[in-house]
C-alpha cells in the first residue's frame, strides 16, 4: 500500500505480473474491453494477457488485425451472417467464411485452443487446416453452419489429440457416411463433449462405444438419428458420470431385452441434468425416463414430433427442479398449467410450432402463456410461437413476471389484432417493457401500430436486441426506438413502412450498434448512398438478388434489402455479385 | 419503368383472377411480401398457385394466398428436420376410409379439408344420407339412428368429438358410422 501523503493509491508502482494477475479476475469482455481504454501501460498488460475474444460480427476487423491487438489469443468466437439469414431472407454465398481466419491465425503464432462460430461458413479444407495447425486446439463448437462435410469432421477428429470438446449445434452437414467417428485415434482419451445430434447419417455404432469406453471425462453426449435403443442402453452403461444427454432414435418395444437393460442403465445415470434429442421416439417407452427426471435443469424435447400433451405432462410433472424447458406446441394451454403447476424454478420457456404454416391449428394461444407466468415468476427468457395473444393477457404476463431479459413472442399470423378487441398489441407490449425493466431482447409480432415503439423507446432503457416484421405506420416508429433505446445493438426490420428520414435522421447511432437489417422496408437507394458516404466507419450492403445491374437502378429506387454493420476495416473482399458495397 | 405506365400494358397484361378485380388483390396473391403502408399481407396457406376464381369482389385479401418468405421465423434447419411424418402427408392429405354399417361399399375422406368436427359432420352426413345428432360430451351423440366413431391408432374405438380436433386428426385410422342401437356401449342413449 501507498498512502502516506497520497489520497489514491497509484497502481503504476505495482509491476506487471501483478496488475496481469489481477486482471485475469475480470472476464466479463466488456470489463476487459474498458481496462484497456485506462492508460497506456493497463492497454499494453491487457493486450498481451487476454486469452478469449468475441468478435460479434466477423466484418468488423480483419484476422490480421486482431492477431496483432491480442497476440495471446486462444479461444475466439466468431459470427458471420445477419440474424435474419436464418430464416432464408440472407441468400446462400452472402459471405462469414472461416478460412482466412484460419489461414492468418495459423501461419502466426497464435495457440488457437477454443473455436466457437455462428452462422459461419465452415469448408472441409478449413476444418483440415485448423486441426493441422494448432497443436493444442481443443474445442470447436459449430452453431448455424454451413459448408462442411463429415470428411472435415475426420480431420478434426483425427489430427486434434487433445479433443475436448466437439459440439455441432443445428448445422447442415453433407454426410459422408460414419468414418469419421472411427479417425477418432484409440490414444484419444480426453473428450467431454460430443454432440453429433444433426448428422443426418448413419454411425459405427461400435467405434462409438469404443470412443465413449475409454473416455472417462465424457460428460455430454448427445446422438443423432441413426444411433438406435440398444446402443443408446449400451452407452449408458459405459458413461454413467454423463451430465447432458441427448437420445437419438428412441423407439423400442417395452416387454423387450434391451427396454429391460435401457430402465437399469439409466437409474445409474445419478448425474444426468440435461435432457434432449428424442428425434424418433416411441411414446410408451417414455416412463423409462421418470427415474432421472426429477433432477433434470434442462428438457428439450422440441424435435419430439411423436409425443402428445397427454405424454409430455405425464413426463413434466416429474421434472420438479426444472429450469429451462424446450417443447413444441402440441403441449397445448392446458398442458402449459401443467409446467406452471410443476416446474416452479422455471426460468427459460420456449415453445416451437409442431405446425409451422398452418396458423389456425396452432395449440397455444394467450391462455397457455398467463398460466406459466403466474406458476413460474423466475421466468426470465421466453420464444413463444402461438396462434393468438391478447393485449389483457401480456398485461397480466407483465405483472406477474417482472424479470424478462428475453421476451421473444412470434403470434404465426404476423399482423393479427387481440382477437377479443380488435385493437392492436401496443398495450401489451407496451405493458411488458415498462415492467421489465432489465429486457435486453425483444422480437415483435401481430397487428402494431408507431405506438409501441413509443413505449418501447420511452421504458426499454436496457434493449440490445429488437426484431420487428410487419409493424409500424411511419417513419416516428423507427426514430422512436433509435432516440431512446441507448443500449441499442442490433436492430432487425423486415417488411415495415420505415424509410429515409428515419434511417438518416441520426447517422451517428449506427456506430454505437452492431448492426442494422432492413428489408422491404421503404428506405431507397440514394439514402443508403448518402448514409455510406457521411459514415466512412460503416459497411452499407445492399442485398439485390434481381438481374438489374447497378447501372439501372436510380436513387429513388427502394431497397429490397440492406444491411449495414460499423467496421474498422472498410469493405469486405469477399462479397459476391449480388452484394454491393456502397 | 415510366415508359411500361405510358404504354398501358396492364390493359393488355396476362395474370390470374377474373377481369375486373383489382389489381392490388392480385399483386398481393403475386408478391411474397407486401410494400403499402396499409400491410394488406398474403396470409400463409399450403398451395402455391394462387387463384382469384371464387372470391371476385375482393377488397380483402383473396381466397388462396402464397406463403411469405422467412415467416414464422424459425430456422431453417428446425424446420427441415421437425416433421418428416407430416411432410409426407402435406402434398396428399390424411386419407382415412369410412365405411357405414349397412352399405354396401365403403368410400375414403380426407380429413386435411376439414377445420373441425363440424365440417367432418356435415360432410359424412352428406355422403352418405343420415343425421348424426347434436353431439354432447355427456351423452354422446344423443338421440340418433348413426353414431360415427373411428378406430385410433392403438386400435381402440372410440367415439367422434371427444379429443381436441389436431389429436382426432392425428390419431385416426378409419371411420365407421355405427347403427345407433349398436353405439350404445360407447356412451350413446338411443
Amino acid at each position: 500500500m501507498f498512502w502516506g501523503s497520497r489520497k489514491t493509491i497509484n497502481m503504476n508502482y505495482f509491476p506487471d505480473e501483478v496488475l496481469e494477475h489481477v486482471f485475469d479476475f475480470i472476464t466479463s469482455h466488456k470489463d476487459r474491453n474498458s481496462v484497456s481504454l485506462v492508460c497506456k501501460s493497463w492497454y499494453k498488460i491487457e493486450k498481451y494477457s487476454r486469452q478469449r475474444v468475441f468478435l460479434g460480427n466477423c466484418y468488423s476487423i480483419s484476422p490480421e488485425r486482431l492477431i496483432a491487438r491480442f497476440p495471446g489469443l486462444k479461444s475466439l468466437t466468431l459470427k458471420g451472417k445477419p440474424h435474419f439469414a436464418d430464416f432464408n431472407l440472407v441468400p446462400d454465398d452472402w459471405g462469414g467464411f472461416l478460412y482466412p481466419w484460419i489461414k492468418a491465425m495459423g501461419k502466426s503464432r497464435i495457440g488457437l485452443e477454443e473455436l466457437k462460430l455462428k452462422r459461419m461458413v465452415v469448408s472441409d479444407e478449413s476444418l483440415e487446416l485448423l486441426s493441422k495447425s494448432f497443436p493444442n486446439f481443443k474445442s470447436l463448437v459449430l452453431v448455424s453452419c454451413e459448408g462442411f462435410t463429415t470428411d472435415g469432421l475426420a480431420a478434426i477428429a483425427a489430427n486434434c489429440r487433445f479433443l475436448r470438446e466437439l459440439d455441432l449445434q443445428e448445422n447442415e452437414v453433407e454426410d459422408h457416411r460414419g468414418h469419421w467417428l472411427s479417425c477418432f485415434p484409440e490414444s484419444c482419451t480426453s473428450l467431454v463433449s460430443l454432440n453429433f445430434a444433426c448428422l443426418k447419417g448413419e454411425i459405427n455404432l461400435a467405434s462409438l462405444e469404443r470412443l465413449v469406453t475409454r473416455s472417462p471425462n465424457l460428460k455430454s453426449l448427445r446422438l443423432n438419428r441413426a444411433v438406435p435403443f440398444d446402443t443408446l442402453q449400451r452407452l449408458l452403461i459405459r458413461a454413467p458420470q454423463l451430465v447432458d444427454l441427448g437420445t437419438g432414435s428412441y423407439v423400442n418395444d417395452p416387454s423387450s431385452e434391451a427396454y429391460k437393460k435401457f430402465k437399469a442403465a439409466i437409474q445409474s445415470c445419478n448425474s444426468i441434468r440435461s435432457l434432449s434429442g428424442f428425434l424418433e421416439v416411441a411414446p410408451r417407452c417414455m416412463s423409462a425416463i421418470y427415474p432421472i427426471c426429477e433432477n433434470l435443469t434442462f428438457l428439450n424435447l422440441s424435435y419430439a414430433a411423436g409425443l402428445q400433451s397427454n405424454e409430455l405432462t405425464k413426463l413434466i410433472q416429474h421434472c420438479r427442479k426444472l429450469q429451462r424447458l424446450w417443447i413444441l406446441d402440441c403441449i397445448g394451454d392446458k398442458g402449459l398449467g401443467v409446467v406452471a403447476s410443476a416446474c416452479k424454478e422455471l426460468q427459460e420457456l420456449r415453445v416451437f410450432p409442431s405446425d409451422p404454416f398452418d396458423a389456425g391449428n396452432a395449440a397455444v394461444t394467450e391462455e397457455g402463456l398467463v398460466l406459466v407466468s403466474a406458476g413460474c415468476p423466475k421466468l426470465n427468457s421466453l420464444l413463444y410461437f402461438c396462434q393468438r395473444m391478447t393485449n389483457a393477457a401480456l398485461i397480466t404476463v407483465a405483472k406477474n413476471c417482472t424479470n424478462f431479459i428475453r421476451f421473444r413472442l412470434c403470434i404465426l399470423d404476423p399482423i393479427k389484432p387481440d382477437p377479443v378487441t380488435n385493437q392492436p398489441l401496443d398495450e401489451g407490449f407496451g405493458a411488458i417493457v415498462r415492467s421489465c425493466k432489465g429486457l435486453k431482447r425483444l422480437s415483435l409480432s401481430g397487428l402494431l401500430t408507431d405506438q409501441v415503439f413509443y413505449y418501447i423507446g420511452m421504458y426499454a432503457k436496457k434493449l440490445e436486441m429488437l426484431s420487428i416484421a410487419f409493424a409500424g405506420d411511419s417513419d416516428k416508429g423507427m426514430l422512436y426506438v433509435l432516440n431512446g433505446c441507448k443500449k441499442l445493438r442490433k436492430l432487425e426490420i423486415r417488411d415495415c413502412p420505415f424509410g429515409d428520414a428515419a434511417l438518416l435522421e441520426d447517422m451517428g447511432k449506427y456506430e454505437t450498434m452492431r448492426s442494422l437489417w432492413m428489408s422491404t422496408c421503404e428506405v431507397t437507394l440514394g439514402a443508403c448512398k448518402m448514409l455510406a458516404k457521411k459514415m466512412p466507419n460503416l459497411n452499407i450492403e445492399i442485398i439485390n438478388e434481381n438481374e438489374q445491374t447497378e447501372s439501372n437502378l436510380d436513387d429513388n429506387q427502394k431497397v429490397d434489402k440492406m444491411y449495414l454493420y460499423r467496421t474498422l476495416v472498410g469493405h469486405r473482399e469477399d462479397a459476391p455479385e449480388f452484394v454491393w458495397l456502397l | 419503368m415510366a415508359s411500361e405506365k405510358d404504354l398501358n400494358l396492364e390493359a393488355t397484361e396476362l395474370r390470374l383472377g377474373l377481369p375486373g378485380t383489382s389489381d392490388e388483390s392480385a399483386k398481393n396473391q403475386m408478391s411474397a411480401t407486401p410494400r403499402s403502408n396499409k400491410r394488406a399481407l398474403p396470409e400463409e396457406s399450403m398451395s402455391s398457385n394462387a387463384t382469384a376464381s371464387k372470391n371476385c369482389d375482393q377488397e380483402t385479401t383473396p381466397h388462396t394466398k402464397a406463403q411469405v418468405v422467412g415467416w414464422p421465423p424459425i430456422r431453417s434447419y428446425r424446420k427441415n428436420n421437425l416433421q418428416p411424418k407430416k411432410s409426407e402427408a402435406e402434398p396428399s392429405g390424411i386419407y382415412v376410409k369410412v365405411s357405414m354399417d349397412g352399405a354396401p361399399y365403403l368410400r375414403k375422406i380426407d380429413l386435411k379439408v376439414f377445420k373441425g368436427y363440424t365440417e367432418l359432420l356435415k360432410a359424412l352426413e352428406d355422403m352418405f344420407k343420415f343425421k348424426a345428432g347434436e353431439y354432447s360430451e355427456r351423452e354422446g351423440y344423443n338421440g340418433s339412428e348413426f353414431v360415427p366413431t373411428y378406430e385410433d391408432k392403438y386400435g381402440d374405438w372410440m367415439l367422434v368429438g371427444d379429443v381436441p380436433w389436431e389429436m382426432f386428426t392425428n390419431s385416426c385410422k378409419k371411420l365407421r358410422i355405427m347403427k345407433g342401437s349398436e353405439a350404445r356401449g360407447l356412451g350413446c342413449v338411443v
